[in-house]
């Protein structure tokens, strides 16, 4: 079989807990967009038990075709079950694209499918591209902890396979009306793919509100001087209807949790409005934000490099700016509403 | 037991600098360090050896230079060294890289691998999980402790937003997130160890059983067709005002685009 037999874009779908992750609608628009220029279709594949229910979603943001696969192992994600499902589907379809999200799941499925299938695997993609000539897959990444880009191409095995990072491709407006029966397809042998067991599953604490979901951030660094002083940044935060994130100083130093941390080594975020406050702008934080609509930094260090991708910069203290900036933030808003 | 620990010498890319005038990388001078979630899976195995009683076996792939992470592991406190190395080797991507350190880690007794969950040069998180696959064992990726039990392991694998407690039977390969615990320092008595007691052995394309379709460049389906330096968004205005001043020039923006 050549090259030229494989044909469409399979998006994995993940979910946890029964409800799709934002990351795989995302992935369905930017496949959406890939399949334009290729002249095919986009299919999502979900994996899981009971899944019926999560089929309308993928069809409203704009998947073509839906290919599901439902068994009790498939439950709650374990690495082989899903390999050996993904692998199957693979195997009987022969898509040329397959995309995953850039996840815990993803980045754990995705590396041993490509293994399995013996093809490509370039991971926690930011831009990918239609080669004009080949039609190859053009798939660039941050490398060297973000500090140069390159653009990766597999095109003598298929399917080409990337992982995305979250928050990074754009949905497509939700499609009330769109209606896709799905397709089950049924793989052999699964029970036999169960080889670990789960004792227990401890979920964080709840009612946090997701950095990535997040319309407004305001971020803090090692320029906050102390972890009380996260505290103000939280209150803004809260005028704005959003919430605090921070860089990886504030979280070595243990003045907030990691699963607030933007950057390279955190999360890639993409809010409205984002304020940095007291951060220097490592190369690696910039990776985690510069898509932001708009940028605010407010640092004491006028050739601080966050400056340099900063739309509105401030030179002096967010101690001082911060709070006072609250008050207002906090008047007008009561008088927009 | 037989634990390998999978390491990678890499490039401290905390420590990058870009020209300011090409924005190019400056690539002379930067340190090379052991990367730091293998370090991490260096401790864990560490830990096991002192809990349990283990033979810690290190591996690695790269240029000769790698010797040197190699050494700094013995003076941690593991046993044996490998280098993998060889011309042949060179130019792979992840599928060549964990084919090639399958066929090495097959040559060892094994009940155990632990890797890094990913590099700091590369960062794709993908050699461990596909070292795994090719040596068709289980893995469990982001762990953030392991605990052994008789011939199974506990891990606590790290989500975003939860974690799993799992046992595996061993064999089977973890990958570790550098979360896990601080490495312990080299002795003085390790470090004498590592360079006069104690060897690096070095594995050779003539040594493993491996197709030349699988290693190398050859053995790459994918292949870098180009690096380039980021592009930063363009930069904006920045003031220096009092903070009355400060805040009122920030909500005259806001207003404009509409947030405030």
């Amino acid at each position: 079989m050549s090259i030229q037999d494989y044909k469409g874009i399979f998006v994995f779908v993940q979910q946890v807990d029964n409800k799709v992750s934002s990351v795989s609608y995302e992935l369905i628009g930017e496949g959406k967009r890939l399949a334009k220029e290729l002249g095919c279709d986009v299919s999502a594949v979900l994996l899981g038990h009971k899944v019926d229910a999560m089929c309308g979603g993928l069809a409203k943001y704009g998947a073509d075709h839906i290919i599901t696969v439902d068994d009790p192992t498939l439950e709650v994600y374990t690495t082989d079950p899903y390999v050996e499902a993904l692998y199957q589907v693979i195997q009987a379809k022969k898509p040329e694209i397959v995309l995953y999200g850039a996840t815990a799941i993803g980045r754990d499925l995705a590396p041993r499918v490509s293994a399995r299938v013996h093809t490509g695997l370039t991971a926690d993609c930011t831009k990918l591209e239609i080669d004009a000539e080949t039609k190859d897959l053009r798939m660039t990444r941050p490398a060297f902890g973000g500090n140069i880009m390159a653009t990766i191409l597999c095109s003598n095995h298929r399917p080409q396979m990337a992982t995305v990072r979250p928050g990074v491709m754009q949905k497509l407006d939700v499609n009330e009306g769109a209606n896709v029966a799905p397709e089950k397809f049924t793989v052999t042998g699964l029970a036999d793919q169960v080889k670990v067991e789960i004792l227990e599953i401890v979920k964080k604490t709840a009612g946090k509100m997701n950095i990535q979901d997040a319309k407004v951030l305001v971020s803090g660094g090692r320029g906050m001087g102390d972890p009380a002083n996260f505290k103000i940044l939280e209150e803004l935060a809260t005028a704005f209807g959003g919430t605090f994130s921070s860089s990886r100083a504030a979280v070595d130093a243990g003045w907030t949790e990691k699963d607030r941390q933007v950057g390279q080594t955190g999360q890639t975020v993409r809010p409205n409005l984002y304020i940095a406050c007291g951060i220097s702008g490592a190369i690696q934080h910039l990776a985690g934000m510069e898509e932001s609509d708009i940028i605010i930094a407010i640092n004491k260090d006028p050739g601080a490099p966050i400056f340099e991708v900063a739309d509105y910069g401030v030179v002096g203290d967010a101690l001082k700016i911060v709070p006072a900036l609250t008050v207002e933030v906090k008047r007008l808003m009561a008088e927009k509403n | 037991m037989n634990i390998i620990v999978c390491i990678k010498q890499v490039p401290n890319t905390n420590e990058v600098k870009l020209d300011p005038v090409t924005g190019t990388l400056i690539r002379e001078g930067i340190p090379s360090i052991m990367n730091p979630d293998d370090k991490a899976g260096l401790e864990a195995a560490l830990r096991i050896k002192d809990k349990n009683g283990a033979h810690v076996t290190v591996i690695t792939m790269g240029p000769p230079q790698a010797d040197l992470v190699l050494r700094e592991s013995l003076a941690m406190g593991a046993d044996e060294s490998i280098l993998v190395t060889d011309r042949a080797f060179g130019g792979a991507d992840t599928w060549a890289t964990s084919s090639t350190l399958a066929s090495a880690i097959k040559k060892l007794p094994c009940d155990l691998i632990i890797t890094g969950r990913q590099a700091i040069d590369g960062d794709t998180a993908q050699v461990g999980p596909q070292i795994a696959e090719h040596l068709k064992m289980v893995n469990i990726s982001y762990a953030e402790d392991i605990q052994v039990e008789g011939d199974s392991v506990i891990v606590k694998r790290q989500y975003e937003d939860r974690y799993h407690m799992i046992k595996a039977k061993m064999p089977c390969l973890i990958t570790t997130l550098a979360e896990l615990g601080e490495p312990r320092y080299m002795t003085p008595g390790g470090i004498f160890d590592a360079y006069r007691e104690k060897e690096v052995k070095q594995f050779v394309r003539a040594d493993l059983d491996v197709d030349d379709g699988n290693i190398g460049l050859k053995g790459s389906p994918t292949r870098v067709a180009k690096s380039f330096a980021k592009q930063l968004k363009g930069k904006g205005t920045v003031v220096n005002l009092d903070t009355a001043e400060s805040v009122d020039f920030l909500v005259e923006k806001l207003k404009e685009k509409f947030v405030l």
